[in-house]
């Protein structure tokens, strides 16, 4: 144990006179939260819709009005022009087009069949995708205000249902994973440069003829990078809370728990690199090649895994960031708890584990 | 147990992949001896002493330390035995007692003990003009200073030295020669390879490795005379071109 300490108090002396380092490992992570948080902006604002108002009563210009003032709609085109609303869409006039029917007034008291019609440019699929969304969200708010409860409205089919993000803004769904890719970053990248750094200098071979064990020494370099990955952590969500006003629901003391065991889990991947490639330049490159793109790509945090390809499903189960992003989205935005949890703890438990005996043998095989 | 000798290795073997970097070596070194470790480049010389320190697992043959098995008994052999490369392997951000307290924790010594057998160093290797400043910083020479420095603070039995001048100006070489016979006249056996064939006659023994066999052991004097040589140097390259003339 006194050993572990002094090899820990060494470590931190080795970052703290490492200013330039040190600068990166806490700024890069503020730097990308701007960067994600401002200039990556997936919302998508201003979509023309037209709109065919055949029922002309209260309701169906509340209807239309609810469009117009969520932001994300503007008025298209004065509606003698929209005779033929597929005309509107070809010639790119708007990219949406509502018809409602005569009898929304009446659906909406007594409950009849009735249907709204959108008719959506598929073009521009991010668009398309949006509006149909945002008017899926004012659609449903607004039967779920106009409706007496428990009378439903069996024409009127609304496919999905956006909860926790009522606002769909696109930095409450970025930032909290943000934090899973920069915790696996720095800490992956960190700790395989700062094993590969004593392996190179020879100073791995000094301390091994000591007589002080393997483990020790890989303990006591990378506890010191567990506080340093904690501060990023803590930096990026107070930035995220305050600054993007992400709402924080669920526990912290849940979710300080959980970030231990991901950052546990990448520090373990570091120490695999380190095993692995023996100079800090290659360290560096795997380790980048092995956080930040899979973390990036196929953990959920951009591209939903359901439209993955199989295969490529599958990988994601391997990828530590995929875990933590459900974790982090789930206490963060939906106030989840451990009951829910826990399936994905466990798995980062297994991913280290898995990580670390193979880690341990390629340690021994070096020395061997 | 004084009587035993420090290094007794048998047939001792080291096989990477299809080359056989060391190959059934015999060595018997007493106690208290300064012995050499002569060879050229890629002889085995390293490869050999890593077995010794424990850095290394030999493919075959026997061999102890101190009287420790280098199979089984490695924790003890890392105890007792300091080990100090060409390559400055020390903490080049940490200052020179930053890094002789690190070693001394590694070691085990007592928080007291370490600070009073730091000082005795500082003393005993004249390190005091330059020990709070970073070693990365320092002139080749005190650097070596220091990482003998770091090496002998748990007093080992047994110092392993490869080329430890290595790269150092003549007078700096005479310097780190008269402070390693001062540990041997206190009773240390220190293992030292060198390329320099004054170092070598400063050595009680020498033996001369060529790939991966040990082609002669005996000290510097008796191997001049019985190959007719004018010195060490001679010796040595004569027997060197022999052996590759052979094959």
């Amino acid at each position: 144990m006194g050993k572990i300490r002094h090899i820990i108090i060494k470590e931190i002396r080795h970052i703290l006179r490492d200013p330039r380092s040190l600068s990166i490992a806490i700024l890069m992570p503020i730097m990308m939260t701007f960067l994600y948080g401002y200039a990556i902006n997936l919302d998508i604002k201003n979509i023309r819709l037209g709109v065919l108002d055949y029922d002309r009563t209260h309701e169906s210009r509340d209807l239309a009005g609810r469009f117009f003032n969520s932001g994300y709609f503007v008025k298209a085109l004065a509606e003698p022009d929209m005779a033929d609303p597929e005309r509107v869409l070809k010639t790119g006039k708007a990219h949406a087009v509502l018809t409602i029917e005569p009898g929304l007034a009446k659906a909406l008291t007594d409950g009849s069949e009735y249907q709204l019609g959108m008719l959506i440019d598929g073009a521009d699929a991010n668009t398309s995708a949006a509006a149909a969304g945002y008017s899926n969200v004012i659609l449903y708010q607004f039967i779920k205000e106009k409706m007496p409860p428990g009378i439903k409205l069996p024409g009127v089919s609304i496919a999905q249902e956006i909860l926790y993000n009522p606002d769909l803004k696109s930095s409450h769904f970025f930032v909290p994973g943000l934090i899973a890719v920069i915790l696996m970053m720095i800490s992956a990248l960190l700790t395989s440069m700062t094993i590969a750094r004593e392996n190179e200098t020879g100073t791995m071979e000094q301390l091994l003829t000591a007589p002080v064990k393997p483990r020790h020494i890989i303990i006591g370099k990378v506890v010191p990078y567990i506080g340093l990955a904690v501060l990023d952590g803590v930096l990026v969500l107070l930035f995220a809370v305050f600054n993007f006003g992400v709402p924080f629901i669920g526990s912290s003391l849940l979710l300080f728990a959980f970030g231990i065991i991901y950052v546990i889990a990448a520090l373990s991947l570091g120490i695999l690199i380190s095993t692995i490639f023996r100079t800090q330049q290659q360290a560096m490159m795997m380790a980048q090649l092995l956080t930040i793109l899979p973390s990036v790509m196929l953990s959920g945090f951009i591209f939903e895994i359901k439209n993955m390809p199989i295969i490529l499903q599958y990988v994601s189960y391997l990828i530590p960031a995929r875990f933590f992003l459900l974790i982090i989205r789930g206490i963060m935005l939906k106030g989840s708890g451990i009951a829910v949890l826990w399936p994905q703890a466990a798995a980062l438990v297994l991913i280290t584990l898995i990580l670390l005996s193979v880690a341990a043998k390629r340690f021994k095989i070096r020395i061997g | 147990m004084m009587s035993e000798p420090a290094v007794i290795i048998e047939k001792l073997t080291r096989k990477f992949g299809d080359f056989t970097a060391v190959d059934a070596i015999d060595l018997t070194v007493e106690r208290g001896e300064i012995f050499g470790f002569l060879g050229a480049n890629g002889a085995g010389k390293t490869t050999a002493i890593r077995m010794l320190c424990g850095l290394l697992l030999p493919t075959s043959g026997n061999g102890t330390v101190n009287g420790f098995d280098i199979y089984r008994e490695n924790e003890k052999i890392k105890r007792s035995i300091g080990y100090m490369s060409q390559k400055f392997s020390l903490y080049g951000d940490l200052t020179g007692r930053e890094n002789l307290n690190f070693y001394g924790s590694v070691y085990c010594l007592p928080e007291c003990d370490r600070k009073e057998r730091i000082a005795e160093i500082i003393e005993s290797l004249d390190l005091s003009s330059f020990i709070d400043r970073p070693s990365g910083s320092l002139p080749v020479g005190w650097r070596q200073r220091l990482a003998l420095g770091a090496a002998i603070l748990h007093k080992p039995a047994i110092l392993f030295l490869d080329e430890p001048t290595g790269g150092v100006d003549p007078v700096f070489r005479r310097r780190f020669w008269e402070i390693l016979y001062r540990l041997a006249d206190q009773g240390t056996t220190l293992f030292v390879t060198t390329h320099y064939m004054d170092e070598a006659e400063f050595c009680r023994r020498i033996s001369i490795m060529h790939r991966g066999h040990i082609i002669e052991v005996g000290s510097p004097r008796e191997l001049v005379a019985r190959y007719h040589q004018p010195d060490l140097q001679e010796t040595f390259i004569s027997l060197i071109s022999k052996q590759a003339a052979n094959g």
